[in-house]
């Protein structure tokens, strides 16, 4: 081991310094909501910018949580993500599973109907046609069907499901499964720790939804959180809470858009420790997606 | 006597193609439950990935939503006309393109820093929890981010701000002023993206024969000319394919960051190709016209795309596809 000279102590401690201070400036934003959202209102009105708190005080949570139409922003953002991850998962493995048989006849054909769907975007307007042919405005199945799968997810699946032997199926075939069974009792199961991470992603895309919402959702008891937060930013009056708790006092609009904040942030670090684990898989979907 | 070989031959010929048919369905019904379960996707694909695609036909027409897709009139090029001959035209493409190359100039490079330098980081507990932090902005929505910003800095209650002010400054305006708009919808792609986009050159990175580093240890380099002349060599392939992508997406601005950024007193400088579709499409109903920008914002796209693909294979690199 060669000796560490001055230059490589001084480049390594400033280094360290850098880095703390780019961690620093990244967290910072979220500590200052996590802070103001618990800070106590009449300290926040005083002080208008508040570090450390000296009174903690969960009044923002508990205004929030008895206006009913947060409450039920929360619930769609819910069923949005449990039943649109399910959906996304069952249509896209089977997809891309079928398409990664190399007996599939016209395989080659589909795959490339697929990857068109990645370089050619028909644009904002024909997608809400459809939708609006459908009869699907104001119903949150929109949000979930437009966003159902799309192409790199089945291709990265397909890529996934390529490193599977055909032998494995032959054998289960031969100890009568159809090719329907033999994915369901033998493939899945073998892909259980790739789809997990197909789905952390999928959820997240869920519940992060804004655009489509937007789009397709136009009573305000449809919305999901994403929604009802942006339009909580714009109106200082926080009437689109709707109504709420009349024996609460309203705490100040801002303490109140902070803990709402909080509230949307709260299940993505929730599922972040999992996430972590397939950083790898994300960053092939995520540089390429945006 | 030939006559009949030549129809035997046909005949044999047809026998042969009528039993290749045969085969090939027989072969489906074989495999059927491998087509059913590919069925439903395909099924999913074709309706809402191609149907729209077939709806693009209304930039040509004069879409009526009473007369429908079929019966609306076709009036041609009309609504491209319309968009090149107009003002507006010029802003979208400028914002569009400024948007981008902002991006490409203050944002690409900083990942490829930041990998550079956490891959320096000895101590392996530092580097994690380094890393655990600055990926995790890269998860939150962009509602979510709109509201962090005007937090920060908005005029009257932002923490920036109040700062200034302590410290005896005028306090400055950063979200109605069209001035700083692109920069800050910069700052807020960097603060988003840039430690995300660490993960694909630190594996890269992590691909380095560490015997390089040795060998120029003993040649004498410093930790500087060891970045220099082992770690950036290593990478640069990576760069270059991720730029040539990157260029090929220059017209993607991302519609949900704008959008939430957009104010009355920015929308000279604010209003991009997908905003102005939603704009002008949805709130104002002109489907037609909105689905001809939206049309040709996708063209482009697909042509930079297909030839920055074609460009990273020549750097003997996969492309995307």
């Amino acid at each position: 081991m060669i000796k560490k000279s001055l230059g490589d102590k001084i480049f390594d401690f400033s280094n360290l310094i850098f880095l703390g201070i780019i961690s620093i400036v990244t967290i910072f934003p979220i500590y200052y909501v996590v802070v103001v959202s618990f800070t106590d209102p009449i300290e926040y009105l005083q002080k208008n910018m508040v570090l450390f708190p000296e009174n903690w005080s969960l009044a923002s949570y508990e205004y929030l949580l008895s206006s009913g139409a947060f409450v039920q922003s929360l619930g769609v953002s819910t069923f949005l993500t449990v039943v649109g991850t399910t959906c996304s998962l069952v249509i896209t493995s089977s997809f891309a599973y079928a398409l990664s048989r190399k007996k599939f006849k016209g395989r080659k054909f589909i795959l490339l109907l697929v990857l068109f769907t990645i370089l050619f975007n028909p644009g904002i307007i024909p997608n809400y046609l459809l939708v609006k042919e459908l009869g699907l405005i104001n119903s949150l199945w929109s949000v979930i069907l437009v966003s159902l799968s799309n192409g790199w997810f089945v291709i990265l699946m397909k890529g996934f499901y390529d490193s599977i032997p055909d032998t494995l199926v032959e054998a289960a075939t031969i100890d009568g499964c159809n090719d329907f069974t033999a994915w369901i009792k033998i493939i899945l199961p073998l892909s259980l720790p790739s789809i997990a991470a197909f789905g952390l992603f999928f959820a997240v895309q869920y519940w992060n939804q804004y655009f489509n919402a937007l789009l397709y959702l136009n009573e305000s008891s449809k919305w999901p959180i994403q929604v009802l937060l942006q339009n909580m930013l714009i109106d200082a009056s926080s009437s689109s809470l709707g109504d709420v708790d009349p024996l609460l006092q309203p705490p100040p609009s801002e303490t109140l858009k902070m803990a709402a904040v909080v509230i949307a942030i709260v299940p993505i670090l929730m599922i972040y420790p999992f996430l972590q684990k397939h950083f790898a898989k994300g960053v092939m979907i995520g540089s390429i997606k945006e | 006597m030939e006559k009949a070989k030549e129809l035997d031959e046909l005949a044999l010929k047809g026998e042969k193609s009528k039993s290749k048919i045969k085969k090939f369905f027989s072969q489906i019904a074989k495999d059927k439950y491998l087509y059913l379960l590919a069925l439903p996707g395909l099924i999913y694909f074709l309706l809402f990935k191609y149907v729209p695609m077939w709806g693009i036909t209304i930039a040509f027409k004069d879409f009526s939503p009473f007369l429908g897709y079929v019966e609306s009139p076709w009036v041609g090029w009309q609504h491209f006309q319309r968009l090149f001959g107009n003002q507006d035209f010029f802003m979208l493409l400028r914002n569009t393109l400024a948007i981008s190359f902002l991006n490409l100039i203050f944002f690409f490079p900083l990942p490829i820093i930041l990998s550079l330098l956490l891959n320096e980081v000895r101590n392996q507990f530092y580097k994690r929890t380094v890393q655990s932090i600055v990926y995790l902005p890269h998860f939150l929505s962009w509602v979510i981010i709109a509201s962090l910003t005007f937090m920060l800095l908005s005029k009257s209650e932002g923490v920036v701000n109040q700062l200034f002010v302590f410290f005896g400054f005028e306090k400055f305006d950063f979200l109605t002023n069209s001035d700083i708009f692109w920069f800050l919808l910069t700052g807020q792609s960097v603060w988003k993206e840039a430690g995300w986009g660490t993960i694909i050159f630190l594996a890269a990175i992590a691909g380095v024969n560490t015997e390089l580093y040795e060998a120029a240890r003993i040649d004498g380099a410093n930790r500087f000319r060891q970045i220099w002349h082992v770690t950036l060599p290593a990478i640069r392939n990576v760069i270059i394919i991720l730029l040539i992508l990157r260029l090929g997406d220059v017209m993607e601005v991302g519609f949900e960051q704008v959008f939430l950024m957009y104010n009355g007193a920015v929308s000279e400088v604010a209003e991009v190709f997908d905003t102005y579709v939603y704009r002008v499409g949805i709130q104002q109903g002109q489907f037609s016209y909105s689905t001809a920008v939206g049309l040709f914002k996708s063209f482009v796209g697909l042509i930079l795309v297909v030839i920055a693909n074609k460009m990273s294979k020549k750097f003997g690199e996969e492309g995307i596809y």
